[in-house]
């Protein structure tokens, strides 16, 4: 490597480091993730449960006996007319149930509120008269012991999945792999919009500031494309990196404490996703292929963002070529959505061999297990795309960062790939 | 003569448009060499050349002796017309990154540096980052990295604009004490007055051509051939009366605060020089009496528009 491109890399490289929104975003996107997921729990448990007291009127005369409070709904039967209750401050809901409210239940049920009652409530409500009503039906059959024929037959299945394709068995959870795969290919998407715009932002900015000419007059366009291409990618390993620590800590602590809940649990799915957490050797073979598709896709999508910002002078004019790049990446998640659904398809086999939308494709793929040669087609594919590509974004770069003025036609940038 | 940099038959063409046609330059060693011509005329992508961004559709550039190559640049410093630094950098950090990426290494570069920054006297903003600069300081750090290297070569676009008197005449300074020792200097302008006090020889470049090359005082010389000026006391009319006739563009000025006026008169020959200074001191008493070289304004001018209508025809 000359050192030319080192200087460069390292320059693009420390200079983004080094900035305080490089900082604060590695720090906070974790705290906002672990936030974000805890918030719904956090809310629940910091509410405090609201107390409602309901009237019942019951022309049936047999169903409201049978509801039952819990801590914070209360059932009152009444017997005063739904008028009179409903100027009653000391109730927050009237439920009137129809004589016929066992037969025609659709019919024969109103709910009068004050204010729009809340979700676990009106839920509570619904099933404690469906409870109610069923008991009643069932009664009707007259069958002795009814309650305890039906808890005996019912029956929840739940069961592991044994890989066959695999030297030994192990146990793999689907909805492990389906959620992994889903955090990766969000994971991918963000980076490669977020680091492809970076590399093209700042050749945009080194376009207006003019500096861009002093350093093509020290070291080729090509190589200052690929240094910034490099330096960029490399600051987004650096916070990958810092985050898979931070992740693996997280997990070292709660996987065996789960791993513990699982087995307590009994509940075979969760073990198997336990288990395959705890598998390094799982984790460690899909990290590096990961890791491989992650670089692939990030190189080939910002060499394409390269010369989009080599073409224009100002990112305005750039967000409308910049369709080109963000297509495909939009294609290929939501093929990647489909794959997730039914990962050995023949078009899960297609989308993860076109290099576009391969990244996407693998990263649903991968945790669901891909044979060998499938994932050394697709990485050979998509290597060998990217340095056709790099090949023919540097040709456009190198005319593009020079062209000052109009904004150029897509026809015209394809006509800079042929200059000599 | 020992020439730095020959360039030869050079052509270039974009897309419908020829930036570069046949042009043809040899600088000297040692010299100021003016690049001059209009706006568009092709200077840039002549630079640009000779800096090996770009590459000629045909055409050689020679420098110091064997064919240009990209290992060439090391040994050049290019001061384009649009400055430009990384806005968020430090100053020295900044002028690190160019000196290393002129192949410096760190102890050398960081020495150059801090002998350049006494030297300009900016060493206080070593710490400062660009923006915090304003355009003149951040011209000042964009000269030191053009020269830090010690090029055998420097090309300056347009090197004054932007500065104020006393930052000009500082970098003119150092433009000429870089000349003495040793560097060749290419200057690219449009200000005629820095080209008569710096330049040692131009070549004038108009629509994409080499139009006029050569050493300033020959082309002044050249251009100026015969044109006269008087300073004089007593009646204008008797002097046009007398020596009117004898040349072409008999030209009254004002008269002076001292009480003298002044005539310009344009002869066919030098020859004609006895005889007109013999009828004008019959019809008046001449004060002075001298050869009016052209400034290179107007050089400039004659020559770009002589160019202009020879190609319209």
């Amino acid at each position: 490597m000359n050192s030319g491109l080192k200087l460069i890399i390292s320059r693009e490289y420390l200079s983004r480091v080094k900035r305080k929104s490089f900082i604060i975003s590695t720090i906070l996107v974790p705290i906002l993730m672990i936030g974000l997921s805890a918030a719904p729990a956090l809310v629940m448990m910091l509410s405090t449960p609201e107390s409602r007291i309901v009237a019942v009127i019951d022309e049936s005369g047999d169903v409201a006996g049978r509801l039952s409070d819990n801590g914070e709904v209360h059932f009152i039967e009444a017997s005063a007319p739904l008028d009179s209750l409903r100027s009653d401050e000391a109730y927050d809901a009237i439920l009137v149930l129809g004589a016929d409210v066992v037969k025609r239940p659709g019919q024969s049920i109103t709910l009068y509120s004050r204010g729009a009652p809340a979700m676990a409530t009106s839920s509570y409500i619904s099933q404690q008269l469906e409870n109610a009503i069923e008991d009643i039906r069932l009664e009707a059959y007259d069958i002795a012991n009814i309650k305890q024929i039906l808890a005996d037959v019912q029956v929840t299945v739940d069961y592991p999945t044994i890989r066959i394709d695999k030297e030994e068995d192990t146990a793999s959870s689907a909805t492990l792999s389906y959620f992994i795969g889903l955090m990766l290919d969000m994971m991918l998407y963000m980076f490669i919009l977020i680091y492809g715009q970076m590399v093209m932002n700042s050749i945009i900015e080194e376009k207006n500031n003019r500096v861009l000419e002093i350093v093509v007059s020290s070291v080729k366009p090509t190589s200052l494309m690929l240094g910034k291409i490099v330096g960029v990618g490399l600051v987004a390993i650096t916070q990958i990196l810092i985050w898979a620590v931070v992740l693996g800590a997280c997990s070292l602590w709660t996987v065996p404490m789960l791993s513990g809940l699982a087995e307590a649990d009994g509940n075979a799915e969760f073990t198997a996703a336990m288990g395959q957490l705890a598998d390094t050797g799982f984790i460690t073979s899909l990290f590096v292929y990961l890791v491989l598709f992650f670089i692939g896709g990030y190189l080939f999508y910002s060499a394409i963002y390269a010369a989009i910002g080599s073409a224009v002078d100002n990112v305005q004019d750039a967000s409308q070529l910049s369709t080109i790049a963000t297509m495909p990446v939009i294609i290929g998640i939501v093929a990647s959505m489909a794959i997730l659904n039914n990962p050995n398809s023949t078009l899960s086999f297609w989308v993860s061999v076109f290099p576009f939308t391969s990244p996407m494709a693998m990263m649903s793929r991968l945790p669901y297990g891909v044979p060998m040669w499938e994932i050394l087609l697709s990485l050979a594919v998509l290597y060998a795309s990217f340095m056709a590509l790099i090949w023919v974004c540097a040709k456009i770069y190198r005319v593009g960062i020079f062209m000052y003025g109009k904004k150029p036609t897509l026809m015209e940038i394809i006509r800079w790939a042929r200059y000599k | 003569m020992d020439n730095i940099l020959i360039a030869e038959n050079i052509t270039k063409d974009f897309t419908g448009h020829r930036a570069l046609d046949d042009v043809s330059i040899a600088v000297p060693r040692g010299k100021v060499y003016g690049l001059l011509g209009p706006n568009g005329a092709g200077k840039t992508t002549l630079i640009r050349i000779i800096n090996h961004i770009t590459a000629p559709d045909s055409g050689y550039v020679e420098f110091d002796g064997h064919a240009l190559t990209a290992a060439d640049v090391a040994h050049i410093g290019y001061l384009p017309e649009e400055r430009g630094l990384y806005k968020k950098m430090k100053v020295g950090e900044q002028a690190m990154f160019f000196a290393r990426l002129k192949g410096l290494s760190k102890h050398d570069a960081e020495k150059a540096l801090r002998h350049w920054f006494d030297r300009l006297e900016i060493s206080e903003w070593w710490d400062k980052k660009i923006e915090e600069l304003s355009k003149g300081m951040a011209q000042k750090v964009q000269f030191i990295v053009t020269v830090l290297h010690q090029p055998k070569l420097l090309i300056f676009d347009e090197p004054f604009s932007g500065f104020d008197p006393i930052n000009a005449g500082i970098l003119k300074r150092e433009i000429l004490r870089l000349r003495s020792e040793g560097a060749t200097v290419i200057f690219s302008t449009h200000n005629m007055a820095s080209v008569e006090e710096l330049c040692d020889e131009i070549t004038l470049i108009n629509r994409s051509r080499n139009i006029l090359s050569g050493p300033v005082g020959q082309l002044r010389e050249q251009f100026g051939a015969n044109i006269y000026e008087f300073s004089f006391a007593g009646n204008p009319e008797s002097l046009r009366a007398a020596v009117g006739h004898m040349g072409a563009g008999f030209d009254l000025g004002s008269v002076d605060d001292s009480g003298y006026a002044r005539a310009t008169i344009s002869l066919q020959s030098p020859d004609d020089v006895r005889p007109l200074l013999a009828a004008a001191n019959e019809a008046v008493h001449i004060n002075s009496f001298r050869h009016v070289l052209p400034s290179m304004d107007d050089i400039f001018v004659a020559a770009v528009s002589a160019s202009n209508s020879e190609s319209k025809q």
